[in-house]
């Protein structure tokens, strides 16, 4: 067929429409559910997750279905191995383990969920005005966050239990007044570099107050590193926790922690592994979990990282 | 001529003042724009352009000058009222349309921003059916409110921010390098979109770029810049059919056109500021060679400029 011969009516629009170009055709994803997905597909991190779950459900049910009391001595049953009547055995005052361990986990997760949360209070307020004021603010604060941060962590410790008593709360005072330190750093770090972003200049030009873009620009879009700082903050305070109860600065018994039933168990490890074995194992378990939470948040809420 | 909406009068803008880093960004620079005009500023990367514009709108604080808009000085500081007034009547539109654009808010909430804050309308509804206006003047479909940033392509994200600009409708806008970003089909697309509110809304603008083409385009006058100052302004066609200051010269001389012949034939002219020869003591400043048309040249030049222009120009444009 020849140039000449072709018509105008030979031809007719088959694909685009005007009206479609602008259409977007995948559904809508927003920042976090786009997160949620690459999480679910992050094995470690779910397998972590459903260990967490688990940890959290037997903290709230474990010491109702044992049917014993965490802090009844029963002296004619101790020291006895795991049993069907006493599942994780019993200690050297006849107290069953299984109820102890769940009742020091609500106390161990307490405690990481909590400085986790002071951490991330004080942090992302001292951070963030530090980041955003920047120059001669800046400077002084981060210089006292970096004199708290240098103070030998044990001493502080030892002072705060000997000063205001050993108990849960000065454990999370002894934990929080230099860890929040590490999130401030974060946090500012974030801010300084957002703040340049052409966005926040957009919204300072439409005369959006600091309280504003701190709130709807700054601390969403520094979220991702804020969130991945506090799931490894937990694990650590928790570790912490153990930690200071095994040196006998924890807390007082008859309360249990996972720390203080490792620190009782240790003496007994040659006849009687199973007390030290069963806290050890959760701790472990825990920090674990805590762990790969926090990588797979990281990945997931990387943008880099979206495929 | 028309009514001046902002004059700018020997703006300074340092960096690191009293340090010996220290950066004159913007050294003492005087225009005026006039309303419902467009002027272009063009200038290499560095020159001060953007800084400028970002003094003017003041997202930095001026080390000196004044800036008058609608006769009054806005340097300095200013009360919260009259601060909330002039954010409604000056806005930008940012280079960079992935960076312009926060990623956790939705379009709508991106371009009610301007509404919430100096909360101009009074229902949910009202809010939603000033977005949907916004949207359908950019050319955005109703359906674009509820997603992200990220879905969009670069031209349809630059039009969100001229939308978001525009929510607290400004009298003044300040385009800073708006198409750089962009492909070339998408540039056409959005300065075709700023020329239609130009005449439908009467808008002012101050178009920054180093395009210089596109900025012919759009432009009713050019000023050039260089290190920080102008060195030359005058009418966009006046600019490139009788350039004066070297500087322009060499800029309209790297402008490349699809046309083989005149592409054979062009000759890239560099610029050496160190052939002005200038005398430490004598005074550069903007001088009027004729009605409109001002360049930076120092006494001597001026006259030379001017002997110049009357043999070239004017005969250039008597043969047209």
């Amino acid at each position: 067929m020849y140039m000449d011969q072709l018509r105008k009516d030979d031809f007719e629009i088959v694909g685009v429409k005007i009206e479609d170009t602008e259409k977007i055709s995948q559904p809508s994803l927003s920042y976090w559910k786009d997160a949620l997905n690459r999480f679910r597909k992050n094995k470690l991190a779910m397998v972590g997750l459903v260990i967490l779950i688990l940890l959290i459900f037997m903290a709230i049910f474990g010491p109702l279905i044992s049917g014993y009391d965490y802090r009844t001595n029963d002296l004619a049953n101790k020291n006895l191995p795991p049993s069907a009547e006493h599942w994780f055995g019993t200690d050297e005052l006849g107290r069953d383990v299984f109820t102890r361990t769940w009742e020091g986990a609500r106390i161990s997760i307490f405690i990481g969920i909590a400085a986790a949360l002071i951490d991330l209070t004080i942090g992302v307020l001292w951070g963030g005005i530090a980041g955003y004021k920047g120059g001669r603010v800046d400077e002084i604060m981060m210089r006292i966050a970096d004199i708290l941060y240098g103070i030998p962590y044990l001493l502080v410790v030892i002072l705060l239990m000997v000063v205001f008593g050993q108990s849960v709360g000065t454990m999370i005072l002894a934990m929080t007044i230099t860890g929040w330190v590490n999130m401030a750093r974060i946090v500012r770090g974030q801010f300084l570099l957002l703040k340049e972003q052409e966005y926040v200049l957009a919204a300072r030009t439409l005369g959006a107050s600091t309280r504003r873009i701190m709130a709807k620009h700054l601390v969403p879009n520094a979220m991702g590193p804020i969130l991945v700082t506090m799931t490894l903050t937990i694990p650590s305070a928790i570790f912490t926790e153990a930690f200071l109860s095994f040196l006998g600065l924890g807390l007082n018994p008859p309360l249990a922690s996972w720390g203080t039933m490792a620190s009782d168990g240790l003496p007994a490890l040659r006849f009687y592994p199973w007390r030290l074995l069963f806290p050890a194992t959760f701790i472990c378990l825990t920090i674990f979990a805590f762990n790969v939470i926090g990588d797979g948040l990281r990945d997931a809420l990387d943008p880099r990282l979206r495929k | 001529m028309a009514e001046k909406l902002i004059e700018i009068k020997n703006l300074k803008q340092y960096f690191n003042v009293g340090k010996p880093n220290m950066v004159k960004a913007v050294d003492g620079v005087t225009f005026d724009i006039y309303k419902g005009e467009t002027l272009g500023l063009v200038g290499e990367s560095g020159c001060g352009k953007s800084t400028t514009g970002r003094t003017i709108i003041r997202l930095y604080e001026a080390t000196g000058g004044q800036i008058l808009f609608n006769g009054k000085n806005i340097t300095g500081k200013l009360s919260k009222s009259e601060e909330k007034q002039l954010n409604r009547k000056m806005q930008m539109i940012f280079q960079d349309p992935y960076a312009s654009l926060n990623p956790r808010m939705t379009v709508a909430d991106i371009i009610a921003e301007g509404i919430d804050i100096h909360g101009l309308a009074k229902s949910k509804k009202e809010r939603m059916e000033r977005i949907y206006e916004l949207l359908e003047t950019v050319g955005l479909n109703k359906e674009h409110a509820n997603r992200y940033p990220h879905e969009f392509s670069g031209g349809q994200r630059q039009r969100i921010g001229i939308a978001r600009a525009l929510a607290v409708k400004p009298e003044f806008i300040i385009a800073d390098e708006p198409i750089s970003a962009l492909d070339v089909s998408i540039q056409a697309q959005i300065v075709n979109l700023l020329k239609r509110l130009q005449r439908e809304r009467g808008l002012t603008y101050l178009f920054i770029a180093h395009d210089l083409s596109m900025v012919k385009y759009i432009s009713d006058r050019i000023a050039v810049m260089y290190y920080g100052k102008i060195v030359e302004l005058a009418s966009s066609d006046e600019l490139y059919q009788c350039p004066i200051h070297p500087y322009t010269k060499s800029l309209l001389s790297a402008i490349p056109l699809p046309d083989p012949d005149y592409e054979r034939k062009r000759v890239r002219e560099i610029y050496d500021p160190s052939k002005h020869g200038y005398d430490p003591d004598e005074k550069l400043e903007l001088r009027e060679i004729t009605p409109n048309h001002f360049v930076l040249c120092s006494e001597k030049e001026y006259h030379q400029y001017k002997k110049q222009y009357e043999g070239n120009c004017r005969a250039a444009q008597k043969v047209r």
